[in-house]
């Protein structure tokens, strides 16, 4: 039998043990409240409530990288909305959830809107001032208790059924809190998915996919907000009584500790977080009596201990440790591709000529008085291998960023297809038929090399936020995992697609990146020193694999250290010194050339 | 308002703004070479006031039992690693460093328990107490995970504050406390009326951050620090401990935090779990200054200081939020200003 015969069992075999376990796991939880006295069940009901907020977390530190101290205000302000309309307007809770759910909305995307342009620290920074102020405003409304809280909340009816009593609360929270946590698996596995994990540790790479790093960031904090909301809603239906400590700064500094403790990798961490806190402190609240501890004040000193040694034990939290042991949740299987199907290159195909396809006219950079690049004027033709060459700090990685959108020129113009691209965004290019790879590969290691290719697709997908979460993207999904695996095979790494990319040697995330990159259909690969760090082999593969591409139609620029690569390969050179254009012409006539050799070699003739 | 009263919160507000520069400057000093918004600080701030009011009345502080405790622990953990390492050599420096050292305080503290002490002795008895206990939590609670995440490390510093104010409650008891002023009466400059407590909180204020620029410029320590700060990676090849930073990072922040809550003790009422919102806005100056430069989160600091002193005369009961609020116009300003090109930060790695 070979590996191919096995693969196919495997998938399936994982996926039903996946099916099973998860399926036991509800079944369990949904049997708890026949065994659990109300107390207990009062207990896992806030759990749910508070693992709704932590989902919102989780969702927005993990994927996206940002952090948010006011999960817990924003539970408040739902839970404050529905109060007012079901106690002052008398009207449904289900009214006061949809008013909760827009004011929310309203009030993220105000606060993202100016925050989030900035990136860093501030998202979290403000978000702590927010959380300070609503809760203070809660304090002073007069006509919902002001500080002393208030109670008399109606319960929520579901077709008539008033979910009045722990248990029917229980189910009420538990199967919405489900629900939630499949809606988030299958956002994180979708387009948006990738989108938002192509932002972890940056926005560079999310721009040149064509991702705007802003918008993905605004979806998270909002959707982040509106899963509090919810939760805070379901807190105060089923508490009957709200007041602002409740919605405090320590309760939102909490919800970020269960994140935290959970697992910030992982949509079951948001569970396991809020249950190992809340159960945690309540067990350490009846142990500590029975050793004769005085629990009030040293429940919180012990609890602390305990956290803290977990974390150490487990930097990633605690849901990282369960996954050891829970089947993954399976991927789809990989599409099925013919011995010859090959990658077809759409857009590079189209034009079959060797017109100009990029062409920099003096371009210029300037840093306050520091000149990087000056009076740069080159043309690129299509179906040719450009190389752009120079000693270090000659200006290279700035003329890539300049073209590719990254800075902008201080002057000259930018023409790519005859359109004048200038100050176009990174983002837009990838659309305009232009991919680039890193210097510094930024791949996502976690991720399977299907789904870092699949991200190199993302502008010429459509499905949204919806679609995602409700899995109307199958269709598509299944179209553009073959175009990845197609890319992938185009560099040679068919065979490992559904490996984690951080396995690669670094040659082969280079060569992944370029599959990421063909996945986009591009008309101009923009490769950044493709070669550095490869052994003599690896070089070898990577020109043949770049002269198969330009036999196939596609332009590539590449900026590029290492002469002999550059030589055997490229069909023209611009060669760059000090920022300003120093010589051009056929690799040949750049070797003889005496001005090249004295840059290169200082004068030692 | 008139202009005497004006006079008088602006006064205030510089002497809170010089409270919140020091601790500003702490804040920065232990972010920049360790990664970790330290949002325990306050605590130690708490600790120093609560032990200073402790050895005034002639009590013991609990912050021996917790100092001892630290010193124990953080002697085990060293011991033990160096013995993985096969450096049992270095294990009499450890004893000496990580359990004499901090020991030497809380014996002396436990020998003197009950006396009414010269108020000097109990200024140094406080510091003495008090800075230790900053190198010995990083040791033991940060230093295993100094790899960690920056949100990991800023929530392991919270669950912190919660256990130490828990533990301050213990040794404290909930009651609020203020130590006698260090410094009566007013001063006359030019006319005005400069109260003695100011004068001694600002040049304090002024002492110290002159002392760190000298030790940042000056000392080959200090430059060890500042390469850690800008390049941990780079700091490591060319043979800076980062860890060793890290300790002394804390330390130079716990003597901070000591003289910074024997100099407010007798201002504001501390509590066990004042640390939080005393640390919060520090924090907030930190913030104003961008988190990275001294200078500016010194200023951000003063700025902080004096919007709380108005903010107090107009609205008391929105203070805090007045002052957490003062971060938006400063975000705002920041976006306004900010280069719109994609950011480039720390690459997550496998």
């Amino acid at each position: 039998m070979t590996i191919a015969d096995q693969e196919p069992i495997k998938m399936d075999a994982r996926a039903s043990s996946y099916m099973a376990v998860t399926g036991v796991a509800i079944a369990v939880l949904l049997a708890l409240p026949l065994f659990l006295t109300s107390f207990n069940i009062l207990l896992l009901n806030m759990v749910g409530i508070f693992a709704m907020a932590t989902l919102g977390l989780v969702l927005l530190t993990g994927s996206g990288g940002v952090t948010s101290f006011a999960q817990a205000a924003f539970m408040g302000l739902g839970a404050y909305t529905s109060a007012y309309v079901t106690l002052r307007l008398g009207l449904s809770p289900w009214l006061g959830l949809a008013a909760a759910l827009a004011l929310v909305f309203v009030v993220t995307m105000a606060i993202g809107y100016v925050t989030l342009h900035l990136g860093g620290h501030y998202l979290p920074i403000t978000t702590l001032a927010w959380a300070v102020a609503i809760h203070m405003l809660f304090g002073t409304l007069d006509g919902l208790g002001a500080h002393s809280g208030i109670g008399g909340l109606p319960p929520i009816s579901i077709a008539g059924v008033a979910m009045d009593r722990p248990e029917r609360a229980f189910y009420m929270i538990w199967v919405t809190l489900i629900l939630f946590l499949f809606a988030a698996s299958n956002l994180l596995r979708s387009r948006q998915g990738r989108a938002i994990a192509a932002l972890r540790g940056g926005s560079l790479l999310a721009e040149a996919l064509g991702i705007s790093a802003f918008r993905t960031r605004m979806m998270l904090f909002v959707l982040a907000g509106e899963l509090a909301c919810v939760g805070g809603w379901l807190f105060a239906h089923t508490q009957n009584f709200i007041s602002p400590s409740s919605f405090d700064l320590t309760n939102g500094l909490n919800i970020l500790l269960m994140s935290v403790l959970g697992g910030v990798g992982s949509v079951l961490g948001a569970l396991v977080g809020a249950g190992a806190v809340m159960v945690g402190r309540n067990l350490i609240q009846d142990v500590l009596p029975m050793l004769a501890l005085d629990a009030g004040s040293l429940e919180i000193v012990v609890f602390g201990a305990i956290f803290i040694v977990l974390v150490q034990y487990s930097p990633k939290g605690l849901s990282p440790l369960l996954s050891r042991w829970l089947p993954p949740r399976p991927a789809p299987a990989l599409p099925d591709i013919k011995h010859d199907e090959v990658l077809r290159f759409g857009r590079a195909k189209e034009h079959n000529d060797d017109a100009v396809i990029l062409s920099v006219d003096g371009l210029e950079k300037r840093f306050g008085g520091l000149v990087a690049v000056k009076d740069l004027s080159f043309d690129v033709h299509r179906g040719t291998i450009h190389a752009l060459i120079g000693p270090n700090g000659a200006g290279k990685s700035t003329t890539f960023d300049m073209i590719s959108g990254l800075q902008s020129p201080t002057s000259g113009t930018v023409q790519f297809n005859g359109t004048v691209v200038t100050h176009t965004p990174a983002r837009n290019m990838i659309a305009r038929g232009m991919a680039r790879t890193f210097q510094h590969v930024r791949i996502r290691p976690q991720m399977t090399l299907l789904d870092n290719v699949m991200q190199g697709a993302h502008w010429r997908l459509t499905s949204g936020f919806w679609a995602g979460i409700l899995r109307l993207d199958r269709a598509e999904e299944a179209a553009y995992r073959k175009t990845a695996l197609l890319a992938l095979k185009a560099v040679g790494l068919a065979d490992q697609a559904l490996v984690e990319a951080g396995t690669l040697s670094l040659g082969q995330q280079r060569q992944l990146e370029i599959a990421r990159a063909l996945a986009a259909d591009p008309e101009i690969l923009l490769l950044d020193e493709p070669a550095a760090g490869l052994r003599t082999g690896e070089k070898a593969e990577l020109a043949a694999l770049l002269s198969r591409l330009r036999e196939a139609g596609m332009t590539i620029l590449l900026v590029e250290h290492d002469m002999d690569f550059v030589m055997g390969l490229v069909d023209r050179i611009v060669v760059l010194d000090f920022g300003q254009h120093l010589a051009e012409g056929l690799p040949d006539e750049i070797r003889q050339n005496s001005k090249v050799q004295e840059a290169y070699l200082g004068g030692l003739d | 308002m008139d202009f005497q009263i004006a006079a008088i919160l602006f006064q205030d507000g510089v002497l809170t703004g010089a409270v919140y520069t020091m601790l500003a400057l702490g804040f920065v000093l232990v972010f920049t070479t360790t990664r970790i918004i330290f949002a325990s600080y306050g605590d130690l701030i708490a600790f120093s006031a609560l032990t200073l009011h402790a050895l005034q009345k002639g009590a013991l502080p609990g912050t021996v039992y917790l100092l001892m405790v630290l010193a124990v622990l953080a002697t085990v953990l060293e011991v033990v690693s160096a013995l993985k390492q096969g450096t049992a050599r270095r294990i009499p420096g450890i004893l000496v460093i990580w359990l004499v050292l901090p020991i030497l305080p809380a014996t002396a503290a436990l020998m003197v328990g009950g006396m009414i002490l010269p108020a000097w002795i109990s200024l140094v008895l406080t510091i003495a107490l008090v800075v230790p206990i900053a190198p010995l939590l990083y040791r033991i609670i940060f230093q295993p995970i100094e790899t960690a995440s920056t949100l990991t490390l800023l929530i392991v510093a919270v669950v912190l504050h919660y256990a130490i104010a828990g533990l301050a409650l213990l040794f404290f008891g909930p009651e609020g406390i203020r130590t006698a002023p260090l410094f009566r009466g007013t001063w006359d400059l030019l006319g005005f009326q400069m109260q003695a407590q100011l004068v001694v909180v600002v040049v304090t204020a002024i002492i110290l951050a002159t002392a760190l620029a000298v030790f940042f410029s000056k000392t080959m320590t200090g430059k060890a620090l500042r390469a850690t700060a800008y390049n941990r990676d780079g700091a490591r090849l060319v043979g800076i401990s980062t860890r060793a930073s890290g300790s002394v990072a804390f330390a130079l922040a716990g003597i901070i935090a000591a003289i910074v809550g024997i100099l407010v003790s007798s201002n504001i009422t501390v509590y066990y779990d004042s640390g939080l919102m005393i640390g919060l806005k520090g924090f907030v100056g930190a913030v104003v200054g961008g988190f990275i430069s001294y200078p500016v989160a010194a200023v951000g600091s003063l700025v902080v200081g004096l919007v709380e002193s108005y903010a107090s005369f107009f609205s008391s009961e929105y203070k805090e939020v007045i002052v957490f609020l003062s971060i938006i116009p400063v975000v705002l300003f920041r976006w306004l200003g900010a280069r719109h090109e994609p950011e480039e930060e720390e690459e997550e790695t496998a």
